[in-house]
């Protein structure tokens, strides 16, 4: 048994089409220790969700691994047999839930009925017998009511769940094999403020109820991230920026990015409003296509050095070891 | 409620009383929604007022009958005192304009976007000629941080969320609007560049006296932008007042359900650690 749920080594995702060869993973690593929930955070077209389908094994069509690999509980995703990917990882080790994932329940089907399909598609034998239908529905039930719900969901219809519901339905059909793992994309994004809080308390559930040991969790909003997630990483366009603890990310950001990034975001104080201004980050995200040279963020940052145009700079540990940026800037600050 | 204070002072631009929206759906067995009911506020000149609340409140349907786009079942609205239905509707859009949510389908995609700005001209009353137009349009530019020359003469589609959010917002201040209806203006826009939109609300309401109806349902944007603040739930205002007090000390219990499930980056929710 390794230490890490996830481990990921210099991976490269490019997009490939009549459009060019898009670089929207260059060059990521990073590690997942056991029991940790780790928060993604970036703008659009950072890649986040490029990295959760690659970490996922079955990435899009037009989406390539070109380098690196994923470790998943020590096994390799992209060098083992297909069918065993989907036997030992997927069901075992690891669950993804994609972005707008709540769309994905049969509209025409009893959440149960799906239920029964979904196993049936995995197990690769079809549910028919009433026993086994008694004891997925017990499954089924036991982790919807860990996510906060009647377990008498199970008997409507998609059309009859609140947004809110429908997520939650899917977290817990994706986790019915207790995953290690689950990595979860954008899950409060269409979701109003106090389903949200709902949201990220269940999941906080599943994860003290034993069901998940660990999670990936991707979203835009640092606000939410804050509230669930111990460890923390920034993307920007394709590459990781900071890795470290939450707290530190927010409070004392080592990468320009992030405390721009930071800065930019109105939160709520109950305390009040606060009163500095908000500062926008000049400039847009870059064409992934030929991204700039040297540091992709040197045109937007306003820190920029000679060194940042031409070099990229290397993930430098800061600290204790626990946090990491790729900035030039913290050379000097990095011990060796 | 006719409140002598309100109605005779004259810095109230608009005023809304007792709005009331019933939809109805079905032909036999018809169901009813109240999309909002009894709705009444005002918003004064130079000043920012947000609506806030979580989605099927009626924040939009307020936001469209103020516009005209829907006709309230009950209830009046007024501009400068006078009653909207009695204005010309060219007179009207002349002085209310609107941002809305998604600024890529407010572009024709085939239009470069010189075409929409040169498009508001129509409304306006003077007719300039083409070199007084580009005065304006640059000046416009310059007072909402764009740069002409990196803006014009381009498809929507090579132009970022905020810039063209941007761009319609100075559309509406080309045309000399005094209010803006400002419905989600950022929520299809990336963090980094939201704080660009809202900065220049601020700053045309310091600069140009321009009033907005701010509508999210991002807490923390409403508190940075607004003065005073509506909260909407199931089409009625529960709860009305300055920033200050509403979101610092909530009198309304879906309003403290409502700020206690907002995640704050200076704060964690105890009940979670």
């Amino acid at each position: 048994m390794t230490e890490h749920i996830l481990e990921v080594e210099d991976l490269r995702g490019y997009y490939r089409g009549v459009f060019g060869v898009v670089r929207a993973i260059d060059g990521v690593s990073f590690n997942l220790d056991r029991g940790t929930i780790m928060g993604i955070a970036g703008e659009s077209g950072g890649g986040k969700s490029t990295l959760a389908q690659l970490v996922s094994g079955s990435p899009p069509p037009l989406l390539h691994r070109e380098g690196g690999r994923i470790l998943v509980d020590g096994i390799d995703i992209y060098n083992i047999d297909p069918e065993e990917l989907r036997t030992e990882v997927k069901c075992k080790r690891m669950s993804y839930v994609p972005q707008a994932s709540m769309e994905s329940l049969n509209p025409v089907k009893r959440i149960r009925d799906f239920i029964f399909d979904v196993v049936g598609q995995r197990t690769g034998r079809r549910v028919r017998s009433k026993e086994r239908k008694a004891e997925i529905l017990e499954m089924a039930a036991n982790h919807v009511k860990t996510l906060g719900l009647n377990s008498s969901v199970l008997d409507l219809y998609p059309h009859e769940l609140s947004g809110g519901m429908k997520q939650r339905v899917v977290i817990a059909i994706s986790t019915l094999w207790n995953p290690k793992l689950l990595v979860i994309d954008e899950p409060t994004s269409a979701l109003d403020v106090t389903s949200q809080k709902r949201m990220i308390k269940a999941l906080l559930k599943l994860k003290r109820a034993g069901i998940i040991e660990s999670m990936l969790y991707i979203s835009h909003d640092l606000t939410s991230l804050r509230q669930c997630c111990a460890r923390s990483m920034v993307m920007y366009a394709g590459k990781v920026v900071e890795i470290g603890s939450m707290d530190e990310t927010i409070n004392d950001p080592l990468h320009p990015y992030s405390q721009l990034l930071g800065a930019a975001i109105a939160s709520y104080d109950p305390k009040g409003r606060r009163q500095d201004t908000l500062q926008s980050i000049p400039g847009s995200p870059p064409d992934l296509r030929n991204p700039p040279s040297g540091c992709r963020f040197h045109p937007r940052c306003p820190y920029a050095m000679d060194i940042c145009k031409t070099t990229d700079p290397p993930m430098f540990t800061v600290g204790n070891g626990s946090r990491q940026a790729a900035c030039w800037l913290l050379k000097s600050k990095a011990g060796e | 409620m006719i409140n002598e204070d309100v109605t005779g002072s004259d810095d109230v631009l608009l005023k809304c009383e007792n709005l009331t929206k019933i939809y109805t759906s079905g032909l036999i067995r018809t169901k009813t929604v109240a999309g909002a009911k009894n709705v009444s506020f005002n918003i004064k000149k130079g000043e920012i007022v947000s609506l806030a609340g979580e989605s099927g409140s009626g924040k939009s349907t307020v936001a469209k009958m103020i516009l005209m786009l829907l006709r309230p079942t009950s209830g009046h609205i007024f501009l400068n005192g006078k009653d909207i239905s009695l204005y010309n509707i060219r007179d009207y859009y002349r002085q209310v304009q609107a941002v809305f949510q998604d600024p890529y389908s407010a572009f024709n995609p085939f239009y470069k976007v010189d075409h929409v700005i040169s498009r508001a001209f129509g409304l306006r009353q003077d007719n300039p000629d083409e070199d007084e137009r580009k005065e304006i349009i640059e000046s416009t530019f310059l007072s909402i941080g764009l740069n002409p020359s990196e803006v014009l003469g381009r498809y929507p589609h090579e132009l970022s969320g905020g810039q063209m959010q941007r761009l319609l917002i100075g559309r509406s201040l080309l045309i000399g609007s005094q209010l803006l209806i400002a419905d989600e203006p950022t929520s299809m826009i990336d963090a980094s560049t939201r704080a660009g939109v809202l900065n220049l609300l601020l700053r045309l309401k310091e600069k140009e006296g321009l009033s907005v109806l701010f509508i999210t349902h991002d807490i923390g944007q409403a508190q940075y932008v607004s003065e005073r603040v509506l909260i909407m739930k199931e089409g009625e205002i529960v709860e009305q007042g300055s920033v200050n007090d509403v979101f610092t000390n909530p009198n309304h219990p879906y309003t403290q359900e409502l700020l206690a499930s907002v995640p704050s980056l200076y704060e964690k929710w105890e009940e979670l650690t």
